[in-house]
């Protein structure tokens, strides 16, 4: 018996029994159709938050004041102290001691309100050193940033964010316009481009004045004190050495001889990327063993009605017992017909998979990102379960005692 | 090792033939002490009553059993110790069954089912559609072969099933009650079949329990309590 016989011999055999073949065939298509969905949100979100925290600005090293060493178990107070000074950046953007940094941008920040007429909206008002624009990756869509000289004088201007542009004027086209923070009033000389947001703020409802400025009026105590600095590296390949030259500088300044005594803690994108992908890898292996759990129970399915298939069967398999099918004859073509049901499913599966990956991006607004290698594994996953759980009937059927097969009515 | 006494060794040959099957701690002795010799060109009935042993006859002459303790030559090959794969090439090759239910496969045509022993010999799709086909003209039904079983009378479907046993040229046609599940026409029909198929030459036995159709063979063997009775030419 050729390939081509048995493959036809099989295929009428399922389609004798359509309803029940397709019911069978459904219970792998869901499981295949939920692994690849779930591979691909997986995969979807992973690809997002890389984007969003590469957004954050690139070559970025985040200087935050505390440790979060806590070996000593008294020092603390990580991103809460004021361990880090303006004179901190200034001593940063040396040139000589730092050469791979190729710009610092110093940033404190406090939540209050900005008032524009009888429109009151309360938004993270920060101050920053002028480079700030370009060390984070930003760019200003309306107007313009301001200047060194107006951050060193401490000029009452201010730069909006998209949104914050947005809530308190109800327009962007803004430049020009005066909003009152606190009990200053501001001059507004720009809008931000939008950047979105990223997993722990909005980046677009800001409102940005000069360091100078928000140090003496809208924050006011420890003027010298700054909560973020940002460090840009001159490349990719610098940033490892732009991180020691950041840690000796800091070290320096602030007379620690060791390390591990730092007041301050630097951070780089890196670091930040791969906790949050190390998150959604776990969350996608967990939910892609559920839809492999799914797969399994389509699999067992697939062995059930292949036993009752040899079931009903007895007497056809032992008239072709009697007339000279040898078992491994009719061993293969159980597993073949057990084989189609499982590569039906893994085919169909995958349609359906693919097509839920085009949908729900639309429906949901998070990436799913269909990898072909994933999608080749899945079908080759689905021929497989009908084997695996195909073998077992199909032995049956080969074992049968041919008198006992052609007695049975 | 050849047996010059005769040009040809029989068809079949039982010698000390007994089978014995076990079902828990009870033994049943089916068949004790057979000996049978049925040359080429014979028209043999194994006859007796349910229980006699007929079947189990049947079923080691078909191997589709094995003795317990004997010996069984078919057309000078012995088939004891040979396993399930062997004994399947044994079947297609030499032996052509006939059934009491006919066996054919309903979902498909009558040539296909003629087809059928050919496609596990392995022969090629062309020489197996022409004597399939050549088959059924010589039972009678050149016309009806691309009908499935269903569309066919018990009488032509049971000539479907000879057209079957004859397509592989096998040595020895065996017929496990063939008429059991047909009315007189269509006995008559078949045996008149069978009475052709002796007269060019074809060695048959045929299993019933019906005198009747015993005395179409020209030789009737006799089984009771699973030995022979009587071992006779029929004088008819």
């Amino acid at each position: 018996m050729n390939w081509n016989e048995t493959l036809h011999t099989s295929w009428s055999a399922i389609r004798a029994h359509t309803l029940r073949s397709v019911l069978t065939v459904l219970g792998i298509l869901i499981g295949i159709a939920a692994v690849i969905l779930t591979v691909g949100l997986g995969l979807g979100t992973q690809k997002d938050v890389s984007a969003q925290i590469s957004a954050l600005g690139s070559n970025l090293l985040i200087v935050s004041p505390g440790s979060s060493t806590d070996s000593s178990g008294v020092r603390g107070g990580f991103g809460s102290g004021t361990t880090l000074t303006l004179s901190d950046a200034d001593a940063l953007s040396s040139k000589v001691n730092a050469p791979d940094i190729a710009g610092v941008a110093a940033e404190k920040s406090t939540q209050t309100s900005l008032v524009y007429g009888d429109t009151n909206w309360t938004t993270t008002v920060t101050g920053v050193t002028n480079s700030w624009l370009e060390v984070r990756s930003r760019t200003v869509a309306r107007g313009s940033f301001f200047t060194a000289a107006q951050q060193s004088s401490g000029a009452r201007v201010v730069v909006l964010g998209s949104e914050t542009a947005q809530e308190l004027f109800g327009s962007e086209n803004v430049v020009g316009q005066s909003v009152t923070i606190g009990s200053t009033t501001y001059s507004v000389i720009g809008v931000l481009a939008s950047a979105g947001s990223n997993t722990s703020s909005n980046l677009d409802d800001v409102a940005i004045v000069p360091m100078t400025t928000a140090a003496d009026d809208v924050i006011g105590t420890n003027t010298a004190s700054v909560s973020t600095i940002y460090i840009q590296a001159a490349d990719a390949d610098r940033l490892r050495a732009a991180y020691q030259e950041a840690q000796s500088v800091l070290l320096n300044a602030h007379a620690i001889s060791n390390s591990d005594d730092a007041d301050f803690t630097i951070s780089s994108q890196d670091a930040l990327v791969s906790t949050a992908t190390s998150v959604y890898q776990t969350l996608t292996v967990l939910l892609t063993g559920i839809a492999a759990l799914s797969l399994l129970v389509g699999g067992i399915g697939v062995m059930n009605i292949m036993l009752v298939s040899v079931t009903e069967r007895t007497r056809e398999i032992g008239l072709r017992k009697a007339i000279g099918a040898p078992p491994a004859a009719i061993r293969t073509q159980f597993l073949v017909e057990a084989a189609i049901l499982g590569l039906t499913g893994g085919v169909l599966g995958s349609v359906l998979g693919v097509a839920a990956a085009l949908v729900l991006p639309v429906l949901i607004g998070s990436s799913v990102v269909i990898s072909p290698v994933a999608l080749v594994l899945s079908i080759a996953v689905s021929l497989a379960i009908g084997l695996v759980f195909g073998v077992y009937p199909a032995a049956r059927a080969a074992r049968l005692a041919p008198i006992d097969a052609l007695r049975s009515e | 090792m050849a047996e010059p006494s005769s040009a040809v060794a029989p068809v079949i040959e039982l010698t000390g033939a007994r089978k014995m099957y076990r079902s828990g701690s009870i033994e049943f002795e089916a068949l004790r002490g057979i000996d049978l010799l049925i040359h080429e060109g014979e028209y043999v009935a194994v006859m007796g009553p349910s229980g006699s042993g007929k079947s189990t006859i049947m079923n080691v002459l078909g191997c589709l059993d094995v003795l317990s303790e004997g010996a069984y030559r078919l057309g000078g090959q012995d088939v004891e110790d040979l396993d399930e794969t062997e004994l399947a090439a044994i079947r297609n090759q030499r032996i052509g069954f006939v059934f009491q239910q006919f066996n054919l496969l309903p979902s498909l045509s009558a040539q296909k089912n003629v087809e059928l022993p050919l496609v596990y010999a392995g022969v090629p799709v062309e020489e197996r559609r022409e004597r399939s086909r050549a088959s059924l003209e010589r039972v009678g039904l050149g016309d009806r072969l691309q009908n499935r079983p269903g569309e066919l009378s018990g009488g032509q479907q049971q000539r479907v099933a000879v057209a079957r046993a004859l397509v592989g040229e096998p040595t020895l046609i065996l017929a496990d009650e063939p008429t059991g599940n047909l009315d007189s026409v269509s006995t008559e029909d078949v045996l008149a079949l069978f009475d052709e198929l002796h007269e060019a030459g074809r060695t048959i036995v045929l299993i019933t329990h019906e005198l009747e159709v015993a005395e179409r063979a020209r030789r009737i063997v006799r089984v009771r309590d699973g030995q022979i009775l009587r071992d006779e030419v029929n004088a008819a």
